[in-house]
């Protein structure tokens, strides 16, 4: 008896006659004439993502490098939470100045991250067009525990992390599943279903709240 | 297969008379096909997606086996194991075995067609093992011991009292009203706590990458990547047609599918994950290749096109007849204009020969295909197929000389061309006034094509075909 693995092959090769033998994988073109760039200036790009993270119902505010810190304490407060996780690595200049309680991640276990009020994480590369953060498990995004347990999500983006469409997307992320493996997590607004009579409701699994800060952004709209 | 399942006449005639069900069907149907339509507007690229979405697929098909050797390689080399099932059975034996290995009596589950394909619950509870469906509206269905009407929103037969009455009665909740946030609230409590305690997730993959190893989950709720990131050991099934050349494809397949699935920019949750990552999700990861008739669809040149699909499901949106009976009168796991080709092509014609016939062939379904597939034109060669296997089966004069296989021969060739077909349909027109004039065409005379009409169960041709109503509403865009 043949095993699966050959039997499947056998059939594929089987089925797939009228492919002449000369004729390899690669040699059957595809041609890929979408856009590939999006043509818009650094601040144009920046309010596209501002803008359409918001559609999905997630928070977005537009924060100075230097008053970071206050913001992230700001927010949180806002949401009356106290304790949040944060990868090891999250930049000082990252963390809320006063009144919350960061707690690294260090091996932290499941049930342990399910108690606590929310996770602040950096992203790997921000998607204008669609409103897109992606984490890829790079620096200050921490395992993905940690960004999808807790029911608060805040998540910092760099605005020249920020990038057109989902090609220039990929094209960053790329080299670190070629040459690591890292784990890609596309997230686009909370949590939603649309399960019942397809009333889009936040939040069944996965965080419900989603805050988005976009640091280094045009100061004229600075914090909220 | 248990019994033979009624046709598709017989359950849609069920359906059309479930006027609760037609009610949630139409204003499904008509919701997301609307949301679709604005998200697709939006990209001045849409129709280059669409064609580099296609060819990609048509180039993974040719070279089927290279692609699943070089994926097998990839996955093995992130740390993953790869198994090949030929059919429903071994791939069930194979994820039993690794969650019997495990000694877990329970598994995390995201939904998956391809798992119903297999019916999976069904062969792990036969082992004693117990499939928590975690998505709402799978719950729902689960508690409630029915089944899905549509592959992206299973439950949409389903109205909020309704949903709330199955919660009360199943769940662990005294006070509930009908509420969507509190009945989504409701089943996050209720699922927590699973997620926390599984030891095996298991999921389907809507892509998978040979260069890399990289498997996809498109999803919204986050059970998704709760399944594939909480629970130490991760099984995911996968037909063998899901395979994708390179990481880069994801860039046009990840644009394609939320726009046309669920009439979002992009859904709320992708994960990628590529074997197993070192102190990051889990740590032992099984791929399941499945061909259960995949293989079958492939050999035949024309039906071929069928394995491009990524399972959107705009086409059940769109289609007349899908939107006024709902999934269940397919009597197929996977409902309305794929339904209607991939079933009778993986199950064997003989198994679901009124399938075919489920389809006005108006080709709403072909416009908003994402890879393009040209369904109306696999439903008349399978039609084609139908009438030979008849034929074949009582062979005599009366059969050769069937209409309707000559009929179908020549609608084969017009569905090959698009202005062959619209000015087909034009003359058809035409040609059917006297017979129309009193409304539906329920019979047509004589008796020769009677079997077809009686089968198509439908009212005359429109007088705009819904492909001119939606040209002329959309204005220029031949395709929306
Ligand atoms: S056939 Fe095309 S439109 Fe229908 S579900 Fe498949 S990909 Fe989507």
């Amino acid at each position: 008896m043949s095993s699966a693995r050959e039997e499947i092959l056998g059939r594929i090769h089987a089925a797939t006659r009228d492919v002449p033998e000369s004729e390899k994988a690669d040699d059957v073109a595809v041609t890929r004439s979408y856009r590939q760039r999006h043509e818009a200036s650094r601040d144009e790009l920046v309010e596209l993502f501002a803008e359409r993270v918001a559609d999905y119902r997630a928070t977005v505010h537009h924060v100075r490098r230097a008053s970071v810190a206050d913001v992230v304490a700001e927010v949180c407060e806002a949401r009356g939470a106290t304790r949040m996780v944060a990868p090891a690595d999250l930049p000082t200049e990252w963390r809320p100045s006063d009144g919350v309680e960061v707690i690294a991640d260090e091996n932290l276990s499941h049930e342990q991250l399910d108690g606590i009020d929310g996770v602040i994480t950096g992203c790997a590369v921000g998607i204008a067009e669609t409103g897109t953060i992606v984490l890829d498990g790079g620096p200050r995004q921490g395992r993905r525990a940690i960004s999808l347990l807790p029911d608060y999500h805040l998540c910092l983006v760099e605005a020249d992390q920020v990038v057109g469409g989902m090609p220039e997307a990929v094209s960053v992320l790329v080299d670190g599943v070629r040459s690591a493996g890292r784990p890609v997590t596309f997230i686009s607004g909370p949590s939603a279903t649309s399960d019942i009579e397809l009333d889009r409701v936040e939040g069944v699994h996965g965080p419900r709240t989603l805050e988005v800060l976009i640091v280094g952004a045009d100061p004229r709209t600075t914090a909220s | 297969m248990s019994g033979p399942s009624p046709s598709f006449p017989e359950s849609a005639r069920v359906a059309l008379a479930n006027t609760q069900l037609r009610r949630n069907m139409g204003y499904a149907t008509q919701t997301i096909r609307a949301k679709r339509a604005l998200v697709v507007d939006e990209l001045p690229d849409w129709e280059e997606l669409r064609e580099t979405g296609r060819a990609i697929k048509e180039s993974v098909l040719r070279h089927l086996d290279e692609h699943l050797e070089a994926l097998e390689q990839s996955v093995t080399r992130a740390g993953g194991q790869v198994h090949w099932a030929r059919d429903a059975d071994e791939a069930n034996r194979i994820i039993a075995g690794i969650v019997s290995g495990h000694g877990a009596t329970e598994i995390a589950k995201v939904k998956s067609i391809t798992s119903d394909e297999i019916k999976l619950n069904e062969a792990l509870a036969a082992r004693g093992i117990e499939a928590i469906e975690t998505d709402l509206a799978e719950l729902i269905i689960q508690l409630d011991g029915d089944e899905s009407s549509h592959f992206l929103v299973p439950a949409i037969h389903r109205n909020r009292a309704e949903i709330r009455e199955i919660f009360l009665e199943h769940l662990d909740v005294d006070e509930l009203s009908d509420d969507p946030r509190e009945l989504a609230e409701a089943a996050r409590l209720h699922l927590r706590e699973k997620f926390l305690s599984a030891r095996v997730g298991v999921s389907g993959a809507n892509f998978a990458i040979a260069e890399t190893g990289s498997v996809l989950v498109v999803e919204s709720e986050g059970n998704g990547r709760m399944c594939t990131t909480l629970p130490p050991v991760l099984i995911s099934l996968m037909g063998i047609e899901k395979v994708l050349p390179t990481f880069q494809d994801l860039e046009v397949f990840l644009q394609l599918l939320p726009r046309s699935s669920t009439g979002e920019r992009m859904n709320p949750y992708t994960s990628v994950w590529t074997g197993t990552s070192e102190g990051d999700g889990p740590q032992e990861f099984h791929l399941v290749l499945l061909d259960n008739g995949r293989t079958a669809v492939l050999r035949d040149e024309i039906g071929r096109q069928t394995l491009n699909c990524i399972r959107c499901s705009a086409c059940l949106n769109v289609c007349p007849v899908y939107s006024r009976t709902g999934g269940h009168a397919y009597n197929s796991v996977y409902p309305g204009p794929i339904g209607a080709i991939l079933t009778p092509q993986l199950v064997g014609i003989h198994a679901a020969e009124s399938l075919p016939y489920a389809s006005t062939l108006c080709g709403a379904c072909y416009e908003v295909c994402p890879v393009k597939i040209n369904i109306p034109e696999v439903l008349v060669h399978l039609r084609g197929k139908v009438v030979r296997h008849k034929q074949a089966e009582h062979s005599g004069w009366r059969a050769r000389l069937d209409p309707e296989a000559a009929a179908m021969a020549a609608m084969a060739r017009v569905f090959s061309s698009r202005a062959r077909y619209e000015r087909a349909q034009r003359l058809a027109r035409l040609g059917q006034a006297p017979l129309a004039r009193r409304g539906p065409i329920s019979h047509l005379p004589g008796g020769l094509m009677s079997g077809w009409t009686a089968m198509r169960d439908l009212k005359a041709l429109p007088q705009r075909t819904f492909r001119e109503w939606w040209v002329e509403r959309d204005g220029s865009r031949a395709d929306a």
